[in-house]
């Protein structure tokens, strides 16, 4: 409940502040995703988010052909229990880069079309509040880049 | 009310807390029960008995795990971000302790026997290391096993339809040869942190 309110609270001050802004651009660097292990049809796409101006902005939506659904999420530990819930938008404060990343917060993708494989790309649609739409590549990481061939390690 | 009785009452109870938290060191680690939030367990009571099947079709139960240590995760195959960075960082940890991997079985129980069949699994377990027992078995098998290791788990309805999913402890359990309780870590544990422990708990 005291979440909810300090949240309520900050996005209202984030909005009266961005509402004496100009509209401008949002830097988003690099966009990554985890490739999917096995038959899995839910991924998780990361990026940092800065404004380049002085003003704040927020991120309302994602999109991308790949998925059926695209969220917004967070992931908080409640305990040692994980949970991932929707959020309705994520702030992005000048001078303070937003980082979307792995245990944090995420762009979902559900119901994936197919697999995202590593070393492939795929687009994402981030929706701004005041910067409106850009469209970026994300890039599918291995999740294990320097797995061995064999187990048995020998010195 | 009267301050020296207040202050009596004060320090009566920061006495039984302080020896109650005293005890508690002494004794064992505590660790919270998560979705029983205010109590707490001693890890001695993790652990226990479970008939699961891996993702071979093959029976494993905790008398598979007598002798070994043990990694053990519980998680779901569509969780997209806690469970693959624990599972990946237990196989790393492994990848770095050399010829002592040998002795340590690593365990992904799942908390979706719904989603989770043997096949998922096996596709699961073959994309992360195959060294990995992908364990699945029925809604009260997995509830037995996740009842032995404390494990908490429930169903989170998705707004407006769609995939399902699951909040659940995530929580990497070292047991020890003798199935009882060593260490453990979070899906934020670094490999090199784990594989610090396992060295430590291995050799020791
Ligand atoms: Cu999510």
């Amino acid at each position: 409940m005291r979440r909810r309110i300090f949240l309520a609270s900050a996005l209202l001050a984030a909005s009266f502040s961005a509402a004496h802004a100009q509209p401008h651009p949002i830097e988003v660097q690099d966009p990554w995703a985890r490739a999917t292990l096995g038959q899995s049809r839910t991924g998780a796409a990361y990026l940092t988010l800065s404004a380049t101006g002085p003003a704040a902005d927020r991120l309302v939506a994602a999109s991308s052909p790949v998925a059926a659904k695209t969220e917004l999420h967070n992931h908080i530990m409640v305990g040692n229990v994980a949970q991932m819930r929707p959020v309705d938008a994520i702030e992005i404060a000048p001078g303070s880069p937003t980082l979307l990343q792995p245990g944090g917060l995420h762009i979902m993708l559900i119901d994936l079309k197919a697999p995202l494989q590593a070393g492939t790309s795929f687009p994402v649609t981030l929706t701004f509040e005041k910067a409106g739409a850009v469209t970026v590549q994300v890039a599918v990481r291995a999740n294990r880049p320097a797995a061995p061939v064999g187990h048995g390690h020998t010195h | 009310m009267p301050m020296p009785a207040s202050r009596l009452l004060k320090t009566v109870r920061l006495l039984a807390v302080g020896s109650i938290l005293g005890l508690g060191a002494a004794w064992a680690v505590h660790l919270w029960v998560p979705g029983d939030i205010g109590t707490q367990v001693t890890t001695a009571s993790i652990g226990g008995p479970f008939e699961l099947v891996d993702q071979n079709g093959r029976t494993r139960t905790q008398a598979d795990l007598k002798g070994k240590f043990a990694l053990i995760y519980f998680g779901f195959t569509y969780c997209p971000d806690a469970c693959p960075t624990a599972l990946v960082a237990m196989a790393e940890a492994l990848d770095q302790i050399g010829p002592l991997a040998a002795r340590v079985q690593p365990v992904f129980v799942t908390v979706d026997p719904e989603r989770d069949t043997v096949e998922h699994m096996a596709a699961y377990v073959a994309a992360v290391d195959e060294r990995l027992w992908g364990l699945t078995g029925s809604a009260a098998q997995v509830a037995q096993a996740a009842k032995a290791y404390r494990v908490f788990y429930r169903k989170a309805t998705p707004q407006g339809g769609g995939e399902y999913l699951v909040d659940h402890t995530s929580l990497v359990y070292l047991m020890g040869p003798d199935g009882a309780y060593r260490a453990h870590f979070t899906h934020e544990t670094t490999p090199e942190r784990m594989a610090e422990s396992l060295r430590k708990n291995i050799g020791g």
